[in-house]
């Protein structure tokens, strides 16, 4: 199947999709949002809970149909050639989806049956993915036994069983370890290592970072995108650390202060972020030199926090027009 | 629809069936628990009720007639009264639900047809009672009675093969619990096992995968077919065995008619689960279907004493058609060929509730 594909088809965006619009009812999920996923890429999906992520994905691959737009997912119309584009992709949902009272390696023959695979290579592929997942001591084991971080890697094995071209995540590490996360993440790296896209949705921050590319959804808009290195260099304000005695009263003093987006205490110190560039170390140090607390502010580097509370916060604040037009 | 695919569908749930200790314990365990229960607790067959004897002729035939009628057992003839008023007193008291009466001119009356020879006072009340008085006065006294002495024993004998077929309740309970067997373990448990893969989110992960509808429908529905198949053997032997039910006609007729009855059931269980959200909707969902079934089919009352109105619903109901066919087969000896009115009912019937359900099955989640 690989071969029949076009030159042209292979080097082209995994995914685009353009004015994608999902309603339920009233409520607009997603709401306009334009994709464009480069292949072999992890590209990254942020957003607080109820953002659209979900909604997003499950429209990508064909699982709900969407109000208004054209996706193009690997050369596929979506939704009229979802049926073709399910052997091309792996989905994996946000809840674990196999079956608690099937065992590791049961769960796993099954997704292979249903992928058609026949006897020998059904072994074959276990065999790589038992190894490659570390799950061949918990192979005769229930699912629904396992731990989180063993949940999630047989549900990544069964999603990359049939070796897809694409593979969608929906907030994969939602309920597990911080080190099994980090496993969790070199497995992907490893995968997009051999021609695998991949779409994850998340919301943790140092996730978003190792992505390649970044989408950051707030109320089902897409309000910003690029790479965590772009989207950094620019931002529209500048970010402070303020160190000072009681990081508290400089908050209380900077709270009011026109011009200031965000302020978050880290440790003893106070990280603010402006909403315009120039000058806003002075003026800050200088707001705080009035109310007689002695700071020492320095500017540093942006990280995706700011990034992603500077986008949620400017659309939060072009919300009524939207709503007005 | 691929083979393979279906195959992979049904080992999967027969290894989750086999993981589910419950849901197999109920496979025979229902069975078992409604054929004892309806074959023992649930018995219309009415016996030894309460009854008094009013002898006003006192003659050797008089007494004869007494002890023939209390050989029936359907009456226990514990009093002996004097007078008729004492009758009142009694039937009153609910001391007897019956009365046996011979007149003074009792001989004379088994020769002259234009007058009864005997009187049966019941506690109309109880229909039930009334029935089985109305069956005991259909005795054939003058026959029994006949002066050629060598013809009584025979004709005693006749009396019991008469009557003990209709009077014993478990001939025609079983083979009607086989279709309130099947009804309600098919319905419930395929309308349950559909809807738990939507519920417990197996569903999402299917519908991205080549997996069709059909194909996953088809495959956790078969398993059931065997299921049900296995519950009607487990309801035929035990019928056979505790019961003695008779089994007239052939086994092979009684497994087609309750094939046909298993899909048009299972029809029914996938045409729930494309209604039902949770499982526990399903489950409410397959005990409305099964209550007017088991109530107007005919295994509760006679098909023949409701109304036009409740036996044209019936006629809807699979079950109405299995009654007929299974009770026809075990019973009467009738083939399906014979029956093949039933056979297209339940045809139409699955034609139609599944055609519905396939179209009402997309494979999405919105």
């Amino acid at each position: 199947m690989r071969t029949e594909r076009s030159e042209a088809d292979r080097h082209a965006d995994a995914i685009v999709a353009r004015g994608l619009v999902k309603r339920f009812g009233e409520v607009v999920a997603v709401d306009h949002v334009d994709l464009t996923v480069a292949r072999a890429q992890v590209y990254g999906f942020l957003g607080p809970n109820g953002s659209g992520k979900s909604t997003t994905i499950r429209m990508l691959c064909g699982l709900l149909l969407p109000s208004e737009g054209q996706i193009d997912v690997l050369g596929c119309k979506i939704p009229q050639q979802a049926e073709a584009l399910k052997r091309r992709i792996g989905y994996m949902t946000q809840k674990f989806s196999l079956y608690d009272d099937l065992t590791v390696t049961e769960n796993l023959e099954f997704v292979a049956a249903v992928h058609e695979f026949d006897r020998a290579r059904t072994r074959r592929r276990i065999g790589e993915l038992l190894e490659r997942y570390w799950l061949g001591k918990l192979k005769n084991q229930l699912a629904g036994t396992l731990s989180g971080g063993q949940k999630q890697r047989l549900a990544l094995a069964a999603a990359v069983l049939h070796e897809p071209e694409l593979l969608l995540l929906d907030e994969p590490t939602s309920a597990v370890d911080p080190q099994s996360r980090r496993e969790f993440w070199d497995s992907l790296f490893a995968l997009v290592d051999a021609g695998t896209t991949i779409l994850v949705s998340t919301h943790y921050m140092d996730e978003a970072e190792r992505c390649h590319r970044l989408a950051i959804l707030d109320h089902g808009r897409l309000v910003a995108d690029g790479t965590p290195q772009a989207l950094e260099a620019a931002l529209p304000g500048e970010v402070l650390l303020v160190d000072c005695a009681n990081p508290r009263d400089a908050q209380r003093v900077l709270q009011p202060l026109p011009g200031v987006a965000a302020l978050a205490q880290i440790g003893a110190s106070l990280r603010v972020l402006t909403e315009d560039r120039g000058g806003q170390r002075e003026r800050i140090a200088a707001a705080l030199r009035e109310a007689g607390i002695d700071a020492k502010v320095e500017a540093v580097r942006p990280n995706l926090e700011d990034v992603f509370v500077s986008a949620t916060r400017m659309s939060a604040a072009a919300a009524p027009d939207r709503a007005a037009a | 629809m691929n083979l393979r695919r279906l195959f992979s569908i049904v080992m999967k749930e027969l290894r989750q069936l086999r993981r589910d200790r419950l849901t197999f314990a109920m496979i025979i365990g229902i069975p078992t628990m409604q054929l004892l229960l309806f074959g023992y607790a649930i018995n219309m067959d009415v016996r030894h009720l309460p009854a008094a004897v009013l002898d006003q002729a006192h003659t050797a035939q008089s007494r004869e007639v007494v002890a023939v009628l209390a050989q029936a057992q359907v009456m226990d003839f514990a009093y002996t009264l004097e007078s008729p008023q004492q009758i009142d007193t009694l039937l009153r008291a609910g001391t007897i639900s019956a009365a046996l009466v011979i007149p003074p001119d009792f001989e004379r009356r088994l020769y002259e047809t234009d007058r009864p020879p005997l009187q049966i006072v019941v506690d109309g009340s109880d229909q039930i009672v009334q029935q089985a008085a109305r069956q005991l006065s259909a005795l054939p006294v003058q026959a029994l009675l006949n002066p050629g002495a060598a013809a009584a024993p025979a004709t005693n004998v006749e009396v019991v093969n008469f009557y003990n077929p209709e009077r014993r309740a478990p001939v025609n309970t079983v083979p009607g619990l086989i279709g309130v067997i099947l009804t309600m373990t098919m319905v419930l448990f395929t309308a349950m096992a559909l809807v738990r893969e939507r519920e417990r989110g197996n569903l999402e992960f299917l519908i991205a995968t080549p997996v069709s509808p059909a194909e996953l429908t088809l495959g956790k529905v078969l398993p059931f077919v065997g299921i049900g198949l296995m519950q009607v053997t487990v309801v035929l032997v035990l019928g056979v065995l505790i019961f003695h039910v008779p089994i007239r006609g052939s086994l092979l007729d009684i497994y087609g008619a309750s094939l046909a009855f298993i899909i048009a059931s299972l029809s029914l269980g996938i045409f729930l689960s494309t209604l039902a959200r949770t499982q526990f909707q399903a489950m409410q969902m397959a005990f409305f279907t099964f209550l007017p079934q088991i109530l107007l089919s005919g295994f509760m009352f006679p098909f023949a004493g409701m109304p036009k109105l409740a036996q044209w619903l019936a006629e809807i109901f699979p079950m109405t058609h299995f009654m007929r066919l299974i009770r026809g087969i075990l019973l009467r000896s009738a083939t399906l060929a014979e029956l093949w009115r039933e056979l297209l009912a339940l045809a139409v019937f699955c034609t139609i509730v599944l055609g519905i359900a396939i179209l009402r099955t997309r494979k999405r989640l919105d």
